[in-house]
């Protein structure tokens, strides 16, 4: 399947001018998860390896956390599983356009799937008429490669610059503070206000149950309630 | 946590995770999901982020710390207000840090 040149240049064009406004938030959230990761007691070695393994910034922040507090080796592996169960809804969402690609490609953008460009790609693959899978490879992996890049490189400077910083400024509070943000941006109606209200407060409640397990049973309370509340709207 | 075990936990949670992104794309035709887990789906950012949130907020440096002498709770309410307004992660983090280090600084 040849594509002309002057296509895929544009459809490269088209990439990048899609996701340079979203790098913006990238390179501070990626300082921020570099240097949680130094002050949790990881070295730079193992901070960036997390990041390179993961590419996932909430789950590495979550892993930290958890780290640092001593939790055992499955409720961090577990935890991160629950942060990252958005990405089986991407997956999902996403597989029908990425159907016909081939078999490196798909296990590429699987890796390097991320929030920003699940939602761009959706988009652009709904509006363009992009016939083969070509120009739709094209699109995807250079959005996600410079968001990729961006990440490490961020992650990087941030666990670099970390290890300089005294524990008395309490760096480590920068990652409950950028999860906020975040909570904020995924209320979108009643029922998922109140997934975020009973996820938390059961979280406040639960916080001292063992192994750091107070965390996974939290999220589930949470996602119970909301759809609870869902189900007793919809009926 | 000893080396291996931090070097085993990121390489098991990233194992996890590539599966989680996989799923779909690599065996779309084969993967059939019962609809309340698909909607069940839909709630997990808000729930996992506020319990990580609120957790940290009363439990840190290895015990509880539920009182109102806790700056950092004072500082969160501050961010929250933030958050809300901007949905930003660096304009809350920022707010956050300074609040922290504001009430640290006036020693409350």
């Amino acid at each position: 399947m040849a594509l002309p040149r002057e296509h895929t240049q544009s459809v490269t064009a088209q990439s990048i001018g899609d996701v340079w406004p979203s790098l913006l938030g990238v390179v501070p959230f990626g300082l921020i998860t570099g240097a949680a990761g130094v002050s949790a007691g990881l070295s730079v070695l193992q901070t960036m390896a997390s990041s390179l393994v993961l590419f996932a910034g909430a789950a590495q922040l979550a892993a930290y956390q958890l780290m640092d507090s001593g939790s055992p080796m499955l409720v961090v592996v577990l935890t991160v599983a629950v942060v990252n169960l958005r990405y089986l809804m991407y997956s999902a969402s996403l597989a029908p356009y990425l159907a016909d690609w081939k078999f490196w490609w798909k296990i590429t953008g699987a890796y390097i799937l991320v929030d920003q460009l699940y939602a761009l790609s959706l988009h652009r693959f709904r509006e363009e008429r992009f016939s083969s899978p070509l120009p739709r490879w094209v699109y995807y992996i250079t959005g996600s490669v410079l968001t990729w890049v961006v990440w490490q490189v961020a992650v990087w400077i941030g666990a670099w610059l970390g290890a300089k910083v005294p524990p008395s400024w309490s760096l480590d509070f920068a990652i409950p503070l950028s999860f906020m943000a975040m909570v904020f941006a995924s209320i979108r109606d009643r029922p998922t206000a109140a997934a975020a209200l009973v996820g938390g407060l059961s979280a406040m409640f639960a916080a001292t149950l063992p192994y750091n397990l107070g965390l996974i049973v939290a999220s589930l309370a949470g996602i119970g309630a909301g759809m609870w509340l869902e189900g007793r709207r919809l009926s | 946590m000893s080396e291996f075990t931090i070097w085993m936990s990121i390489l098991l949670a990233g194992l996890v995770t590539f599966y989680l992104r996989y799923s779909f794309i690599g065996y779309s035709h084969r993967m059939q999901t019962p609809a309340w887990f698909r909607r069940a789906l839909r709630f997990v950012p808000a729930a996992v982020l506020s319990a990580l949130v609120c957790k940290a907020l009363v439990y840190y440096g290895g015990a509880l710390q539920l009182t109102l002498s806790n700056e950092r709770l004072l500082a969160a309410v501050v961010a929250a207000g933030v958050a809300w307004r901007t949905k930003n992660v660096l304009w809350t983090t920022v707010a956050g840090m300074l609040a922290l280090w504001a009430l640290q600084a006036l020693g409350l």
